[in-house]
């Protein structure tokens, strides 16, 4: 397995380019038409589901189930509603993100700043006991988050601050995400580092650089990249995290997370949700990731064939 | 893979004032925020998840100084294999079978999709390359629950867009009536072969992930696909090979060191797959569509039967670390294979 990340795409679009000008005019007419139906068929399946829920979130009518593929008009009440009060209780969309950002930013900063340095001393550094560490993680990373989710409700459980539980709190939840997210950001950012080349540190330690100098000044700003795509992975694990969420903040409606009120809207009490409205909350909670994904996607796609996303 | 670890005697031989200076305690201190975070939230409780699945760790034992459960032997892992759960329709065979069989058909279907639009968007001379590349990426980028919980709405009997295409499509050109079609929780299989039931829901699961699942696939083949070296098909051109030659003699054997890693890989992701079944069909109809994961989250969220819950991550385990066993050896059968 080997780690390319930024140089993959560059230097192959150019020979590309020239290719396909002097091939468009080898390509038999009726060929290209046929591959750009074939073409248009695969966008039209692709795009189906997407504008079918932006349509149904600018739906102007707030009828509970809508009859037709394309609504007449549009408008952005549902928006409107879907950001004052998403769900049966009494909380905003603002406090439910601001709910799964917290979860999303400790997820992030932890796995990234604590994950970077295991990452470094398992790609540069030799020490006892470095196999069984590496497979010990793998074999925490082939896990599903879902497995450990009995022991870590009992242990987290346990940490009784007065009136605060651990487990009953973003923190907790926090944790528990850490936990699944970590090994990722180790073997994620190592796959990387391991393709930085060595003559770099090499030459930082003639000029008499600590190890630590050496992370610092010469592995961080080379590994920005991959350190992005995994604080990236971080965040949106938080921000869309369902199953710690949903079992360990039971109770306390202050606390529901985006994914908890997209579960209200599509399970037992579906029926109270107006479509628009809940088309509306799925916009909201895609958008942004989405949008961020499409900017570092040229890092996580080459990264992605190296290490692996949990669930 | 890089350095494999040296014998600590091996270090000290090294010619460099560099390579003397790596010890073992500066790459320790590298090691020690991961190693105490990790052994406090990842190990630890692990090592609590097996002691607790011998016992009968339940919901009165979670208030604060409680009873210590009791011992109970291997009755969890009895009570799994016994299908002895409250959960409806609980089928341990059924669901790791169907399990099974989910993450296999996917895979399949999503290399072998992949790799065909991937060849079809690296046509010579094709025009609006970039364009359907840019489009295709979008399932990619959506987070998972938003495409389960759309999906789960595309297939709503009376409403969903599906049903509606269907009737606006077919319907119309035939003159039939509208159908009403319960996609998710239809009753009667389609298709059942002793433990492996397949309900109308699975179909609808498939869709939804085949439509998640392939633009990655062709991602990666497209750029196994622009590694090849194009004097290579111009040489076959010229020996006289067809189109199926050229494919198998030149493009299958730089797809296959790319592909087969990320179906692997694939393959897992699959197997865990939470989402679709939980958000879609909700694991229904009668179970049917279940995986090992979802059934693990019920267990905790719905039983709160907290041993029962260890006892069948440790089960999920082994079943995970088989596979990934058979699918390395299956990975190195076939590169030598290539060699």
């Amino acid at each position: 397995m080997t780690t390319q990340v930024a140089p993959i795409s560059a230097p192959v679009a150019r020979p590309m380019a020239i290719a396909q000008v002097s091939g468009r005019r080898g390509m038999p007419r009726r060929r290209q038409l046929v591959l750009q139906l074939v073409c248009l068929a695969i966008a039209a399946t692709v795009l189906f589901p997407i504008i079918w829920i932006v349509a149904m979130s600018l739906d102007p009518r707030n009828v509970s189930r809508p009859d037709s593929l394309i609504p007449p008009g549009a408008s952005l009440t549902a928006y409107g509603k879907v950001i004052v009060k998403p769900t049966l209780n009494d909380i905003s969309f603002l406090r439910l993100a601001l709910n799964s950002v917290a979860i999303a930013v400790v997820v992030s900063l932890a796995s990234v700043s604590i994950g970077s340095m295991a990452a470094y001393a398992f790609s540069r550094l030799q020490f006892r006991g470095r196999e069984f560490l590496m497979i010990a993680i793998l074999a925490v990373l082939m896990l599903p988050a879902v497995a450990t989710i009995a022991p870590l409700f009992v242990q987290l459980n346990k940490i009784q601050l007065g009136a605060f539980n651990l487990r009953a709190s973003l923190l907790g939840v926090a944790l528990a995400v850490t936990s699944s997210q970590l090994p990722f950001a180790i073997w994620n950012i190592k796959g990387y580092l391991d393709t930085i080349p060595r003559e770099l540190e090499e030459a930082a330690s003639i000029d008499g650089a600590s190890r630590f100098q050496i992370f610092r000044r010469v592995i961080l700003p080379l590994a920005t990249p991959v350190l992005a795509v995994t604080a990236f992975f971080g965040f949106i694990a938080g921000w869309t995290e369902f199953y710690f969420s949903s079992v360990f903040l039971t109770g306390n409606v202050d606390l529901t997370t985006l994914a908890m009120a997209l579960n209200g809207m599509v399970g037992q009490y579906a029926a109270s949700t107006p479509w628009s409205q809940f088309a509306a909350f799925s916009v909201l909670v895609a958008l942004p990731v989405s949008v961020v994904y499409l900017f570092l996607q040229r890092y996580i796609i080459s990264g992605l064939t190296v290490g692996g996303v949990k669930g | 893979m890089t350095a494999v670890a040296v014998a600590p005697g091996a270090t000290t031989a090294r010619p460099s004032r560099w390579r003397r200076s790596q010890g073992s305690r500066t790459a320790y201190l590298f090691l020690l925020p991961a190693l105490l975070v990790m052994a406090i939230i990842t190990f630890y409780p692990l090592v609590f998840q097996v002691w607790m699945s011998f016992t009968d760790y339940g919901l009165t034992n979670l208030r604060f100084n409680a009873p210590a459960p009791n011992y109970v032997g291997l009755q969890n892992y009895q009570r799994i294999l016994d299908n002895n759960i409250v959960i409806p329709n609980f089928d341990f065979l059924r669901i790791l079978v169907f399990n099974l069989f989910w993450a296999f058909s996917n895979v399949v279907i999503h290399v072998v999709l992949g790799v065909m639009i991937a060849l079809v968007l690296n046509t010579k001379g094709l025009a609006f390359k970039r364009f359907y590349r840019a489009i295709y990426i979008l399932p990619v980028v959506i987070p998972p629950i938003i495409v389960a919980t759309v999906w789960r709405n595309l297939f709503d009997p009376q409403y969903g867009a599906i049903n509606q295409l269907i009737n606006g499509t077919v319907g119309v050109l035939f003159k039939l009536p509208p159908v009403t079609l319960d996609w998710l929780n239809q009753p009667n299989p389609i298709l059942a072969f002793g433990p492996l039931i397949l309900p109308l829901a699975y179909f609808a699961l498939l869709a939804a992930n085949v439509w998640l699942g392939w633009p990655l696939n062709s991602v990666v083949a497209t750029g196994a696909l622009q590694s090849i070296p194009q004097d290579l098909y111009e040489a076959a051109e010229m020996d006289g090979a067809g189109w199926w030659q050229q494919f198998r003699a030149v493009t299958l054997p730089f797809l296959r060191p790319a592909m087969l890693p990320y179906a692997i890989y694939g393959f897992v992701i699959t197997f865990n797959l939470f989402y679709l079944s939980y958000f879609m069909s909700g694991g229904g109809p009668f179970g049917q569509t279940e995986l090992l994961v979802t059934t693990a989250y019920r267990l905790v969220a719905e039983q709160h039967l907290y041993a029962v819950a260890a006892a069948f991550a440790i089960f999920e385990f082994f079943i995970l670390l088989a596979i990934t066993l058979v699918t390395n050896k299956l990975a190195k059968a076939t590169a030598q294979f290539d060699a």
